[in-house]
């Protein structure tokens, strides 16, 4: 008998804001720590509805609800079975990736889909549909999942599974941002690994044409990871110069002794958390220009072969806990989009006009991505996609608007994990099987119970 | 929702033909995408403001609205928010008055207190009671900086003002945990249809001005500003002047 499975959950009031740190607003929150209580918050919910957060490492509203209920749920993070042979891992939503990586590596297993950050739920990346480095070689995080457990609107927990009866529902579920239901369990298919280190190779280019060019030579091939960061602040030549960092796991050949000995062990070292006092502004041209010269200067001009772990290559950040204080108290906004091959010229006026724009971002992610899954809201599909920061500052709404309509005019689209801005017409142009996945929500929620401010907002 | 710039998509004006509170709807019209509810007595003025707004691609209804009848109100805030949430409410109207004519005449005086007092205290606890319902959204109250400091020479409008800032200003402290942001916005002489005819005062500004620094401060969730933001100083200044001073002074 457990005494606390009878107990309803606890609740408090509460704003929230997403990872950027803007538009925030009020929603009683629920903190269940079993799957009953789960369903007891939900049953709880008034006319505003409820949505499913984790981390809330999206950056604008989809993991908040004004007015309504907002389930958290850091408190169900069980691991009931991680599967050594299959590489089959059972585990609640509220599961987050660092624990999952944690928990999988003596077992030579590792997370097949890594984002930025490994602070994200099992929930967020299934209903955000992550992507990772390794878009172009292992899809997005909905293609490793196997099942979930769904609770839907009518109080029913459903087994879905991604060519099961209820395929349609797990497809609307992936890159569905919580609003089919919300997931409690799922199945993940882990990758077998011999080490927890890449094997590295950097280059630097000099100018965009460079920087195309080298992805675009077929050598992105020969790497399970693969991604650049570019410079998007200096004019002329500069522009569009970048540092490549690419790279597989490492097998334990190809480790130095020293580290054979536990290839699987990791360590992620935190330098420090930054505190909360950091004014509006100080996220500038003169700093972001220093910052990304240095940047661009510490990485070697080319080199091949190099182990890194985990941290060095993958997530630097996470150097730096609640880095996005830096913005001060505006925050920013991450403006990522996606275009396809074909569109390369825009992509350079794209970058050009980004420089040209007096808005600077230091955090510059270009790559290329591969295939798209089945899920009709999934962001990646074949193409270029581009990552950049704003802190916010009055010009900003118009020269995202124009970003938004040179994306569109090309038939690319924004990430809903990181949109936090866009006109609800714009939005559904970016996505033509918005109404497909429609039909899927209305089917198992014909009431809109799952609902957040992004959905009101986007009109979803 | 008011997005992560501080744009929102739907506006109440609550004085629907105010020129300042137009000029607030235009800029966000111009924008994005904006639903507008213009709340006012029907007239050919408010048709027309309507149409305006229509043809810079917004979404318009109009509601109609009478400051001066009080119990309607909560009826015209119900109104308001039948179609769907509203992100951002603006109390726009007030009377300017003849100032002689204010404290002598019975009926003149009441009138402005009814008007700029009474009435925006009636709307704000019903917009603040619906507001906290959906969790969100910003009020901006159109105050005065003739509030700031009540002078001789308008002291009955000064005194609803300085009345109306008190109440908008504790309501947004009252409502801080509850997610509801107010902005309180203290013009001075605005070039406007209430001061048409009037010498215009130093510092004297436009309504597209101040509908510029309103949006600035929607955005960027400010309590207090005045319009335009050297009334700040001069107002600090005002305010410490003793007496028999201030009484001199040509103002």
């Amino acid at each position: 008998m457990e005494a606390v499975s009878n107990a309803g959950p606890e609740f408090e009031t509460r704003a929230l804001t997403g990872w950027g740190r803007t538009a925030p607003s009020v929603a009683r929150v629920a903190h269940p720590t079993t799957e009953d209580q789960v369903i007891a918050a939900v049953a709880q919910a008034t006319e505003r509805g409820v949505i499913a957060r984790g981390l809330g490492r999206s950056y604008g509203d989809p993991a908040q609800n004004a007015g309504g209920m907002v389930v958290d749920m850091n408190g169900l993070d069980r691991i009931h079975s991680i599967d050594a042979d299959t590489g089959l891992a059972v585990i609640d939503a509220g599961v987050n990736l660092d624990q999952l990586m944690r928990a999988a590596l003596p077992f030579g297993l590792w997370v097949p889909v890594l984002p930025g950050t490994r602070q994200v739920t099992i929930g967020g990346a299934i209903g955000s549909d992550i992507h990772g480095k390794n878009h172009h070689t292992a899809g997005s995080f909905g293609n490793h999942v196997r099942s979930m457990d769904l609770l839907t609107a009518d109080g029913r927990v459903r087994t879905i599974t991604p060519d099961g009866p209820e395929s349609e529902l797990f497809w609307a579920t992936v890159g569905g941002m919580g609003l089919t239901g919300i997931i409690l369990r799922a199945t993940v298919a882990l990758k077998h690994i011999e080490s927890a280190y890449f094997v590295v190779d950097t280059d630097r280019t000099s100018t965009l044409d460079e920087t195309l060019s080298l992805f675009a030579d077929g050598s992105d091939e020969n790497y399970d990871y693969s991604m650049a960061w570019f410079d998007s602040i200096s004019t002329g030549d500069k522009l569009g110069r970048a540092v490549f960092s690419r790279g597989s796991l490492a097998t334990v050949d190809q480790l130095p002794k020293k580290l054979r000995a536990h290839p699987l062990k990791f360590d992620a070292p935190q330098l420090l958390t930054l505190p909360n006092v950091f004014p509006n502004g100080l996220a500038n041209k003169l700093t972001f220009r220093a910052l990304g010269e240095a940047w661009y200067r510490k990485a070697p001009k080319q080199a091949r072969g190099q182990i890194q772990n985990l941290t060095a290559f993958y997530h630097p950040l996470d150097l730096f806990g609640e880095w996005n204080r830096a913005y001060g108290p505006n925050g920013f906004l991450q403006y990522q989009f996606i275009i396809p091959f074909e569109a390369d010229a825009d992509l350079r006026r794209i970058v050009r006009r980004i420089a040209e724009s007096g808005h600077v971002s230091f955090l510059n992610v270009l790559k290329r991505m591969g295939e798209g899954n089945a899920a009709p809201l999934s962001f990646p599909r074949p193409g270029w996609t581009i990552t950049v920061d704003f802190p916010i500052t009055p010009g900003l709404p118009a020269f995202c608007a124009e970003l938004d309509e040179l994306v569109l005019g090309v038939g690319g689209r924004l990430y809903l994990a990181k949109e936090s801005r866009t006109a609800p017409e714009t939005f559904h142009r970016m996505y033509p099987r918005l109404d497909e996945w429609r039909k899927v929500r209305h089917s198992v929620d014909p009431g809109g119970l799952f609902i957040s401010d992004q959905a009101r907002r986007l009109e979803l | 929702m008011i997005n992560a710039v501080g744009t929102p998509q739907s506006l109440l004006l609550l004085g629907g033909t105010s020129e300042i509170g137009l000029a607030v709807a235009e800029n966000y019209a111009r924008q994005a995408p904006l639903t507008v509810v213009l709340a006012a007595r029907p007239s050919e003025r408010l048709d027309a403001a309507a149409e305006k707004l229509r043809g810079l691609g917004a979404t318009v209804r109009t509601i109609p609205f009478d400051a001066k009848d009080i119990d309607s109100h909560p009826g015209v805030v119900e109104q308001a928010f039948a179609d769907g949430d509203i992100d951002v409410a603006v109390i726009a109207f007030g009377l300017l008055g003849d100032p002689e004519q204010a404290w002598q005449d019975h009926a003149t005086g009441v009138e402005l207190a009814q008007v700029n007092y009474t009435a925006p205290v009636s709307l704000g606890i019903a917009l603040a009671e619906r507001l906290r319902e959906q969790g969100h959204g910003s009020i901006v109250a159109l105050s005065s900086v003739a509030g700031e400091r009540v002078r001789r020479s308008n002291f009955v409008y000064g005194s609803t003002k300085a009345g109306f800032d008190g109440f908008y200003l504790g309501l947004g402290e009252a409502l801080r945990p509850d997610g509801i942001h107010v902005t309180v916005v203290r013009p001075g002489f605005v070039h406007t249809k209430m001061t048409e005819g009037l010498k215009a005062a130093p510092m004297a500004t436009t309504p597209d001005k101040v509908a510029e620094i309103v949006v600035d401060a929607v955005r960027r969730r400010r309590d207090l500003v005045w319009a335009p933001g050297q009334w700040r100083a001069v107002m600090s200044v005002l305010r410490h002047i003793p007496r028999p001073i201030f009484r001199k002074l040509p103002i």
